[in-house]
């Protein structure tokens, strides 16, 4: 083996093993496993749990089955720091196979931090199939260590260890790379191991998330890729794990026992050809990836500038493409699992920091992608492409979430630029827009632990109360502003001008992410949905759709990044039909089960209801939950109004009726806001008539039962709603 | 570049590289299993795919499976070749070649095999 970059025998005269778990190896078959791993880091209770037939039926896989061991472990008393809970990590029966492009995710859950209610996140990286081919189809965290651990499952050898770490880093870039090197005995064997870690910054705010690594073999490093949303990290962390490691050799193609593997690999085949051929052309994965839409959304005044305010911005041309392009290095498709073609996971090499801990240094980045673009450089108004690679190569090695600390932080400098906020309240952080140094410094801070960092690191929800409280300020206005739902903070898109994507985002059951629905071409700018009901239709659809890729261990971006050169010609193109039967295939395929379409859809219900009937258990899940803040619907100050006032003047007459001339600019905001605010509670009006939900957006017991969730513990966390 | 040279104009569908391709490396006369591939045309014309040894398929591969061999022929290891087919999807030509069901791809490697037994001299080794 080459020469160490660490010194991995110092770092393990440190360990101490406290828990030693041989388990018999067994082939997945068809998919499976049929058991869990139950860890407890407190007790160092080790055991596996088998999956019943009805647990496969009900729960599929991933992200269901995440949730059904979530439900099980917890009470509606949990909160994130309570030790029952739990990290869940599971991967789906499809995912490990490296034929379809896009197989190789991880789904993550725990209940949040920010939300109080299970977050759940999609990652890319090799942990997912190599824990999945050590013989695990879900691993369950529960307890608090007692000092600072690391979790190891061997799958080669069948055995998990729990054994203390002091010496280790926190720190993800540096500590995904000891272990790397630690586990591996060979060079080749570098690409056997993955990771997964937190860092100082998800030791002190809820905004933390977990890295999981992949070895890239051809720049001899780790990369890192994210489970972002929601504090995944922070509750990891609040655990004192440093890292679980799994180490898994003999990765072959047949390895789920697939019922027909030729219709696997023709189906992946037609796959990789049509994403060499077509990317090109078409959304350019492969070259730039999802930093590709920079330049489509401020064209469409959708990329958020000032805290969601405006759409556009004469320096985003600053953050486009080919601004991203010239700094990715490597330059051949880069992908975070075996065999995906569409390989948009790419980094910048030899990148010299400057500031923080690791000022000097020269280190890989991965990303940008367009929500970290979106999030931490349009949204606080920073136009300089080196800062945002900095404060994406910091939220990554710190464990904070890019989109998270994008938009609090975006929220931070319009609270400054407003007088809410001064250079006194921040402890000297002058937040104005653009200020990249002191956004930088602000994330310095959350992995010190120390200051403004520690308040804006718990995030919008809780910055609103606090600043009302201390500083006086106006919450109302503060609820206006604060881009967040049930939360969690929004991802990157700006969903004014479309009503199906304010449902898309804060009917989401985990809160405003896109991946559940992003509706707004077929809404705004091709106004294929123009009714309650065709929106409404859409609701159901593409979420249960989507919540599918979470159930497989599946990414959704080779389902509508690249799609057939003749798309277009079917019947609802939107839905890529082509590439469903693709998914319908290699299910079948993999699982000998046969599927269609409605059974797809199916699936996925029964999971999100079951989550959503989740967040009643904790709590919340009600419709006074699926609310946005204003900034999301419509504008909320002065500014913003005339920013697009022939727009929304125009709406006025034309939606309303109503003769704009001679009417203030705040009696226009406040008409605005009547109308949008009641066409939002038709929406979901209609959303949840669709979903077969309570017009206080609870699961009907019928439904329950017509979808097959009619669980008994299901039923009776929704009965008193009815 | 080593590489096998054709000839399409001078094949007449013989089909004997085909043979002793799929033997030499499968042991079965099978011409799915050949390296070499003769495609039936119009007018008893026929298309020959064989590797060109272009490496756009070693730039595609995620375990560095597919190398460049010193005279420039790419070569697949298959203790590394996780089977993932990207390097099938990527190849210009179809030459890189798989039969479904089998775990890991096969293509020409300029061997030669296929150049004595063709009658009609449509094969060449060339460096």
């Amino acid at each position: 083996m080459s020469e160490n970059k660490h010194d991995i025998a110092a770092l393990k005269a440190g360990h101490r093993l406290l828990k030693e778990f041989r388990y018999e190896k067994r082939p997945v078959v068809r998919g499976y496993n049929m058991r869990t791993l139950y860890i407890n880091v407190d007790t160092l209770e080790i055991r596996e749990k088998p999956v019943s037939q009805e647990m496969k039926q009900k729960f599929v896989g991933g992200k269901g089955f995440d949730l059904k061991l979530l439900w099980d472990a917890i009470t509606p008393q949990t909160r994130w720091d309570s030790p029952e809970n739990e990290i869940c990590i599971a991967f789906g029966p499809v995912c490990g196979n490296t034929s379809y492009p896009g197989s190789g995710k991880s789904l993550v859950t725990t209940i949040s931090p920010q939300t109080e209610v299970p977050i759940d996140c999609n990652v890319g990286g090799h942990f997912g199939p190599y824990a999945k081919f050590s013989g695990w189809d879900a691993i369950e965290l529960q307890g608090k260590a007692r000092e600072e651990v690391i979790v190891s499952i061997d799958g080669n050898e069948g055995v998990v260890r729990i054994f203390t770490a002091p010496h280790e880093a926190i720190d993800s870039h540096v500590l995904a790379e000891q272990l790397h090197e630690m586990f591996a005995n060979s060079d080749r064997e570098l690409q056997h191991v993955s990771t997964v870690s937190a860092g100082t910054g998800a030791d002190h705010t809820w905004i933390g998330c977990l890295n999981f690594s992949y070895w890239d073999k051809r720049r001899h490093g780790v990369r890192l890729k994210q489970a972002g949303r929601g504090g995944t990290g922070t509750v990891f962390r609040d655990k004192k794990i440093k890292a679980l490691v799994v180490k898994f050799s003999g990765l072959n193609s047949a390895l789920n026992q697939p019922q027909d593997l030729a219709t696997l690999q023709q189906t992946g085949l037609k796959l990789h050809k049509e994403v060499i051929t077509l990317d090109q052309s078409q959304c350019k994965m492969r070259s730039i990836g999802t930093a590709h839409l920079v330049e489509i959304m401020n064209d469409y005044d959708l990329l958020p500038v000032k805290n969601f305010q405006y759409g556009q911005h004469e320096e985003a041309a600053k953050l486009a493409s080919w601004v991203w392009k010239d700094f990715f290095t490597q330059n051949v498709p880069d992908g975070c699992w075996f065999g995906c073609t569409m390989a948009c996971a790419h980094a910048v090499d030899n990148f010299e920091l400057r500031t923080g801990p690791y000022r000097g240094q020269k280190v890989t980045v991965d990303g940008p992608e367009y929500e970290t673009v979106g999030g931490c450089g349009s949204n606080p108004a920073i136009f300089d492409p080196r800062a945002v690679i900095e404060i994406n190569f910091y939220c990554d090695t710190y464990g904070i979430d890019t989109i998270s600390f994008g938009t609090l932080t975006a929220f931070v400098m319009e609270c400054y630029e407003r007088g809410i906020l001064n250079k006194e309240r921040t402890g000297g952080l002058e937040m104005t827009w653009g200020n990249w140094e002191a956004a930088l410094e602000l994330m310095h801070q959350m992995a010190r632990g120390e200051g403004f960092g520690l308040i804006a690191g718990k995030g919008i929800k809780y910055m609103q109360t606090y600043f009302a409280e201390h500083f006086g300020a106006d919450y109302q206005f503060l609820w206006d502003i604060g881009v967040h739902g049930k939360g969690l903070e929004q991802s990157e898109y700006m969903s004014k001008e479309s009503l199906a994507q304010q449902g898309g985002y804060y009917l989401a059951n985990k809160g405003p992410q896109h991946d559940e629905a992003w509706l707004i071409f077929m809404d705004m700018v091709n106004n294929q949905i123009p009714t309650f009901e065709k929106k409404a239709e859409a609701l159901h659809y593409f979420p249960m759709f989507r919540t599918w890729f979470g159930l497989q261990g599946l990414c959704k971006l080779p389902w509508n990044d690249v799609e057939p050169a003749d798309n277009a010609k079917y019947p609802e193109p939107n839905k890529v039909p082509e590439h469903v039967a693709n998914y319908l295939a290699i299910y079948t395929a993999i699982t000998g089960e046969p599927l269609d379409g409605p059974g797809l859809i199916l699936q996925s219900e029964r999971v999100y209801n079951f989550q959503r009937v989740f967040n009643l258990r904790m709590g919340h899940g009600r419709r006074l939950d699926d609310h946005p803040p204003y900034r999301a619907m419509g504008p909320v100050t002065i500014e913003e109004y005339e920013s697009r006032r022939d727009r929304y003047d125009k709406q006025l007459l034309e939606k309303q009726g109503i003769d704009p001339a001679g009417k203030t600019v705040e009696e226009k905001i406040a008409l605005h806001r009547s109308y949008r605010e009641k066409q939002y509670e038709g929406l979901l009006d209609a959303v949840f008539k669709r979903r077969g939900w309570t017009m206080d957006g609870v699961p009907t017991p019928a439904h329950l039962k017509a979808i097959g969730m009619d669980l008994p513990e299901v039923l009776e966390v929704v009965k008193p709603y009815q | 570049m080593k590489h096998l040279k054709t000839d399409q104009e001078k094949c007449r569908g013989h089909l004997h590289c085909v043979s002793v391709c799929s033997k030499l490396y499968f042991k079965e006369d099978n011409p799915e299993k050949s390296a070499i591939w003769v495609v039936p045309g119009e007018g008893g014309k026929y298309t020959l795919i064989a590797c060109t040894q272009c490496g756009e398929c070693v730039a595609e591969c995620p375990t560095m499976a597919l190398t460049v061999n010193p005279q420039g022929v790419v070569m697949l290891n298959r203790a590394l070749c996780i089977g993932c087919l990207a390097c099938v999807g990527r190849c210009p030509i179809g030459a890189m070649r798989h039969v479904p069901g089998m775990a890991t791809p096969f293509k020409c490697i300029a061997c030669g095999a296929c150049v004595k037994v063709c009658p009609e001299k449509a094969l060449e080794t060339v460096l």
